[in-house]
C-alpha cells in the first residue's frame, strides 16, 4: 500500500527539508517501519523506547485519529493520507 | 524518558543568557518538559527530541524578596504588576494591550453557606477581564513574543474565548488577526471574536479537528509568519496562567489557598497555577504550606477526571459531547500532568453532568450575583459534589475559578426567562401574586 505521509517541520531534518513524503505498508506500524528505511533516525523521534507512539505525537490516519483506531496496527489504505502531529494544548 | 520534578521546573536558573538576542525579560530559554532538552527563546512548541512541550526557563532577577513584593504592590492594577515573573520585556506595561488582569477574588459567603463552607469561600472572577475570560491573561503574554519574534498576523484555534482574545489584542496591537473556531460555536462568543474587525474562519468539525488544521497549517508555506498563539507561541501564553496564581494569593494577603479549583481544558491552566504558586513559594513571596489542586471537566468531555478515577496515568483521548465547549478538548495535552498534580498536593479531579452545570450557574448567579459561562458552572458544581463525597475539606480556605462571562453562553440557561408577564396596571401586578 503507498500512502503519503505528512511531516511535522520538527522532523523535516530527516526528509531533507520535504513536507511530505511517499511510504509503503498496510498498517501504520509498517509505514513508520518503512520512513525509517528511507529516512533513517525518524521512528525513533516518533515511537518511544518500547516501539510505542510517543505520548506527545498525534498521529492521524485520512481523518482519524490513531489512538481511537488501532494505533500502530491501524490499517493504511492504499493512497490514504497519514500525518504525523506534535500535540498542543490550548483552547 | 526523564521526567523533571515540577519544583524544579519552577524556577530554572540557566548558565547563559546568551544564547538569545530576544528580549522577553527573565525567559532565558525553552526547555522540554519531558526530556530537558533546551533551545534558544522561539516560535517553537515541540521538542525536537521527544516531542515533549517546551517551557519557558527563567533567569529571574535577584531581587531581595521584600522588594519584589513592594515592586509588585506599587505595579499596575494588572497582570503588569508581575512583569519581572513574566516572559515579557521590562517596558511591557508601556506598550498597546488589553492590560489584562487583577480581576476580583470574591469573598463568597452567601456560596459558603449554601454549600457548607466554613473554612473561607472565594471565587476568583475572571469575567472582569476585557474581552471577559482568562484568556486575555494567556494571550497577553504571547501578544509580546509575536512582536519579539517580528510576526505581523496573529491567530488560534479556539473553543471561542481564546478566538474573542485574540482578535481583541490584535485590534488594539495593530497586528491582522485570522483565528480559527469549530463552526456551532454558541452565538454569543462567534459574535464577540468577530466584532474586532479580524478574520474568523469557522471549521467544519470539533475543537481537536480544528486544533489539529492549525498545526497542519504551521508547518506550511500558507502559515509562514504566523504567531499562532496557543500553538507556535503556545510556550509563552500558556505562561499568562500563573498571574491567577499571583494575584489569588496576593489577594488572600500573600497567602496560598488551602485549596483551589479549576476547570481543565487541556489541562494548560491548571499545570500553570501549580507553577505559579510553586514560584511564589521559591520567591519567598508566600509561606511554604500544603495545598491541594482539583480538577473540574463536564462529564460529557472527562478524560482526565476518566483517567484520575481510574487510577491511570495516561490519558485516553475523548469525542466531546457537553454545554461546556470551551472545556470540549478531547485529547488534553496537558492531562498527564494534570493527573500528576492532582495526586502530589493531594487534589482530585471530578466531573458533572451538564444538568449539574446549569445548576451551578444558577446557584452562583442566585447566590453571588456573578453570572458564570459553562466553565464556571463546572468548577462550582464540581465544588459542590467534592464536597459532598468528602474529598474537598469545607474548613479550609477554598478558592473556586470562575474563567469567563455567562454572556457568553446565554444558551446554557435558555430556559431562565420571566417570571410574569402583565398589564401596566397595580391590578395586574397583584393578580400575578407578584404583591
Amino acid at each position: 500500500m503507498s500512502v503519503t505521509v505528512r511531516i511535522p517541520t520538527i522532523l523535516r531534518t530527516y526528509t531533507g527539508g520535504r513536507a511530505e513524503v511517499a511510504a509503503e505498508g498496510a498498517t501504520l506500524g509498517e509505514v513508520i517501519a518503512d520512513l525509517e528505511k528511507n529516512h533513517t533516525g525518524i521512528a525513533a523521534r516518533v515511537l518511544d523506547d518500547q516501539g510505542k507512539l510517543r505520548r506527545f505525537v498525534n498521529v492521524y490516519v485520512n481523518d482519524d485519529d490513531v489512538r481511537f483506531e488501532q494505533g500502530l496496527e491501524t490499517a493504511t489504505p492504499d493512497g490514504a493520507g497519514v500525518s504525523i502531529i506534535p500535540a498542543v494544548a490550548g483552547g | 524518558m526523564r521526567r523533571k520534578g515540577l519544583a524544579s521546573m519552577a524556577v530554572q536558573t540557566v548558565a547563559t543568557s546568551s544564547d538569545t538576542t530576544v528580549d522577553l525579560g527573565p525567559a532565558a530559554a525553552l526547555s522540554c518538559r519531558e526530556c530537558g532538552h533546551r533551545v534558544p527563546l522561539g516560535p517553537v512548541f515541540a521538542c525536537e527530541e521527544c516531542f515533549g512541550p517546551l517551557e519557558i526557563a527563567y533567569e529571574f532577577s535577584a531581587y531581595d524578596t521584600e522588594e519584589l513584593r513592594r515592586r509588585i504592590e506599587a505595579g499596575p492594577a494588572n497582570i503588569w504588576r508581575y512583569a519581572p515573573l513574566l516572559p515579557v520585556p521590562a517596558d511591557v506595561a508601556g506598550k498597546p494591550n488589553l492590560n489584562p488582569g487583577w480581576t476580583k477574588l470574591v469573598q463568597a459567603d452567601n456560596l459558603a453557606r449554601e454549600l457548607g463552607v466554613t473554612g473561607g469561600l472565594y471565587v476568583k472572577d475572571d469575567s472582569g477581564n476585557p474581552t471577559h475570560s482568562f484568556k486575555d491573561r494567556v494571550v497577553a503574554q504571547a501578544l509580546e513574543a509575536a512582536r519579539a519574534f517580528g510576526f505581523t498576523t496573529l491567530s488560534c484555534s479556539s473553543t471561542g474565548n481564546l478566538a474573542g482574545a485574540v482578535g481583541a489584542a490584535a485590534a488594539r496591537a495593530g497586528f491582522r488577526s485570522c483565528v480559527f473556531i469549530p463552526h456551532d460555536l454558541e452565538q454569543g462568543k462567534v459574535v464577540m471574536a468577530a466584532v474586532y474587525g479580524g478574520e474568523l474562519v469557522g471549521i467544519e468539525g470539533n475543537y481537536d479537528d480544528v486544533n489539529r488544521f492549525c498545526s497542519e497549517l504551521i508547518g506550511d508555506p500558507a502559515g509562514e509568519g504566523w504567531g499562532f498563539v496557543n500553538v507556535n507561541l503556545r510556550p509563552y501564553y500558556a505562561e499568562g496562567s500563573k498571574t491567577l496564581a499571583y494575584e489569588i494569593c496576593e489577594q488572600l494577603g500573600w497567602r496560598l489557598p488551602d485549596q483551589i479549583v479549576v476547570p481543565i481544558a487541556s489541562g494548560s491552566q491548571l499545570t500553570k497555577i501549580d507553577k505559579g504558586l510553586q514560584e511564589l513559594v521559591k520567591l519567598g513571596l508566600v509561606e511554604d504550606r500544603p495545598y491541594k489542586i482539583f480538577g473540574a471537566q463536564a462529564e460529557g468531555c472527562s478524560p482526565v477526571s476518566t483517567a484520575y478515577k481510574a487510577g491511570h496515568d495516561v490519558v485516553r483521548p475523548q469525542k466531546p459531547d457537553t454545554i461546556a465547549k470551551s472545556l470540549a478538548i478531547g485529547n488534553p495535552a496537558d492531562g498527564p500532568y494534570v493527573l500528576d498534580i492532582a495526586r502530589r498536593t493531594g487534589g482530585a479531579v471530578e466531573d458533572v453532568t451538564d444538568e449539574q452545570i446549569v445548576d451551578a450557574i444558577k446557584l452562583l448567579a442566585r447566590t453571588e450575583g456573578i453570572f458564570a459561562e459553562t466553565a464556571g458552572g463546572v468548577t462550582v458544581g464540581v465544588t459542590r459534589k467534592l464536597i459532598e463525597s468528602g474529598l474537598l475539606d469545607p474548613a479550609l480556605t477554598t478558592v473556586v475559578l470562575n474563567t469567563g462571562d455567562g454572556l457568553k453562553t446565554l444558551d446554557a440557561v435558555a430556559g431562565t426567562g420571566l417570571t410574569a408577564t402583565i398589564r401596566p396596571t397595580l391590578d395586574s401586578f397583584r393578580e400575578a401574586g407578584l404583591a
